[in-house]
Order: C-alpha cells, then structure tokens, then sequence
C-alpha cells in the first residue's frame, strides 16, 4: 500500500531525460498524483506536441514506484507554457548553462532580452530559432562571445 | 476532417526529414528536424482520435490516404520547400484558430497553434529574405509561389471557410517579398493522389510492413 505523499516525492524527483538536471515537477510537466487503492495514477503533459522524450518520462515514472501499479495519462489541456517552470527549474536551468524562459503572461506581454547564462549580459542575440531540442533556441553572447541554449517562451 | 489533417501533418513531416544532412547550413537542418518533429506529434495526437495510429500509418495503402498534394510533392528546391512550409504554416494557424466542435480535437488546435506560428515565422522570414534576394533566389522563390498557390484550394477542401483569409495571408507576404501575387487555380478535390504519395509511403512504411510488429 502506497501513500500519497511517498508516491508524489519519488515521482516528482523524476528528471526531463533530455534536461537531466531538472525533474518534471519543476518544468511543470508533471500535473498530478493521485492513490486509487494500490494503483498510482499520473497525469503528465507534453512541452511540445511532438516530444520525443514523453515515453521516456513514462518509463521513469514507472521505474520510481518501484513494481508498485502506476497507470500514466497524458494530456494536452490546459496546453502547456513555460509559466508553468518553477523559480527552482528556471534557477537550475541558468545554472546548467541554458537561459531560462522569460515570463509570458501579464497585463502587457514583453519579450525581454534573454541574459546570458555565463556572464549575466543581456547584449545577446539569437543564431539559430531552432536548437537541440523543441523547446530551445540558440542565442550567443555579444559581450563573452559563448553560445547557449535558451529555453524557447511559449 | 481529423484524419486530412493528420495525414497532412504526417506526410509533410516525412517531408521535413528528408531534408536532413541535406539543408543549406545546419541550422536549416535543426529548423527542418524540430518542425517535422511537431508536425508528427500533431499526426500521432489526431490519430489517436480515430484508430490505431501505427495500423493508420503504416498499413494503408496510397488509394487511402486524405493528404493533399501540397504535401505530397517532393521537396524540389529550399525555395519550394519555404514555400510550401509558408502556406501549410499559414493554413494550420488558421484552422487551429476555428472552433473544432468538440473539446479532444480543441485542445490539439490550442496546443499546435503556438507550433504552427513559430513554423510560419520560419518560413516567412526565408521567403522574405530570397524573395527580395538576388536574382537567383527571386526567380526560385517566384516559380516557388507559382506551384504552391494553385494548390491552396484542396488544402483548404476540408475548411473552406479559411481559405479567403489563408490567400490573403500569403499574398501580403509575397508582396512585401516583391513577388508576384499568382492567379492560377487548380482542381479542388483531395483524394486524386499523386505518384509522388506512393514513392513517399513506400520508404516510410516498408520497416513496418517487412518485419511486422519490429520495435526499436
């Protein structure tokens, strides 16, 4: 019999495969845990309708619960964004050497200009729209010169 | 409705891969990788509302197919294959933004919508750029629209409700790309497949149908 509480931390402490430093709860890919008798349920949704590392995730999930029943639904509604990311993920991503995604909603919708993840610059510009994965770009830093990733706004 | 869509969405993501290790620079080859791959995950999460997506994909044959010939033909030049991107781009986002009837297929269009924008702003920016390029490019990028316009008509058969505001779109691109805003239009009908729908099916689906059941 599984509790609550233990089956959300291990599945929470599960990391993007792709993003390996950050679990899913932080990226908000993660949308919730419930106990029904001795089964896990989880709901799980896509960053981008095409990524490639959702049945990845699943089997992690799978693996975190150890044996114990998990039956896993993805869904696409309310459609995922980055205002999802807790301050946490986005803290680790920066560390990790990618620019967190700029905040989305509010009053008046701004994209600021992404900040170097190395020097803290905001003198940057965009390489690439596309970068190693759905959800980044590739930026470079004007005044360190390093390329980055940046995680895409969406 | 749902299943134009997806073999739409299938067909020219197939498309978008095999420009791999083949685009002019790399970040073409990225930009084609990451488009196909949202394309794909458009197709799989529509067919999931209809069938089987493997038996949909891999087991039917070109007769049966409901893609429409904007996809189905070959990648040509960059030129065509921007231009192409442009208006499917154009069409999904028009479509995604009409009210489906039914809430499985409109959170796919409320989670596609923010793809098929960034894919329109991809190809617009290149359309742009060779169209009001050099003479080389211009000529490509004109022939481009030439082939792509006529088309519009079937890729809209199943919405035509969009398709004035589709036409509309791209014209106010290729104006300001200073091309020419073409007038030729073609049949209407999808379901008349092209030869071109049969090489594609028979590379896509010939791992599946070879060793049934194979998995990675």
């Amino acid at each position: 019999m599984v509790t609550l509480a233990d089956a959300r931390m291990r599945i929470e402490a599960v990391v993007d495969p792709e993003l390996p430093f950050v679990t899913i709860a932080e990226l908000g890919i993660l949308r919730g845990v419930a106990v029904d008798g001795d089964r896990v349920n989880v709901t799980i949704t896509p960053t981008y309708s095409g990524c490639p590392a959702m049945s990845a995730i699943e089997e992690d999930i799978r693996a975190a619960m150890d044996g114990i029943e998990v039956s896993i639904e993805t869904v696409l509604s309310p459609a995922w964004t980055t205002d999802w990311m807790t301050t946490a993920g986005k803290t680790k991503l920066r560390s990790a050497g990618i620019a967190p995604p700029t905040h989305l909603t509010g009053a008046v919708p701004l994209i600021l200009s992404v900040r170097c993840p190395q020097c803290g610059s905001t003198r940057t510009s965009e390489l690439s729209r596309f970068g190693s994965t759905s959800c980044k770009a590739l930026w470079r830093c004007d005044d360190c010169l390093e390329p980055f990733d940046s995680f895409k706004v969406l | 409705m749902i299943l134009d869509l997806a073999d739409d969405a299938l067909i020219l993501s197939h498309r978008c891969s095999e420009w791999l290790t083949r685009s002019p620079e790399i970040e073409l080859d990225i930009a084609f990788g990451n488009i196909g791959l949202d394309l794909l995950g458009q197709a799989r999460s529509l067919y999931a509302l209809v069938g089987d997506e493997d038996q949909l994909a891999y087991h039917r044959d070109s007769h049966e197919w409901r893609s429409c010939t904007l996809v189905e033909l070959p990648n040509g030049d960059f030129a065509f294959s921007m231009m192409r991107l442009l208006a499917f781009a154009t069409y999904e986002c028009a479509l995604f933004n009409t009210d489906p009837g039914r809430d499985d297929v409109r959170a796919i269009y409320v989670k596609a919508i923010k793809e098929a924008t960034y894919h329109f702003e991809h190809a617009e920016a290149w359309v742009l750029r060779l169209g009001d390029g050099t003479d080389v490019s211009h000529e490509r990028m004109q022939h481009a629209a030439d082939t792509v316009w006529p088309l519009i008509t079937e890729l809209c058969s199943a919405k035509p409700a969009i398709e004035a505001g589709v036409r509309a779109t791209l014209a106010e691109v290729l104006a300001t790309a200073t091309l020419t805003v073409p007038t030729a239009t073609a049949s209407t009908r999808r379901r008349e497949r092209t030869p071109h729908l049969t090489d594609l099916l028979h590379e896509m689906q010939a791992l599946a149908r070879e060793h049934e059941g194979a998995t990675w």
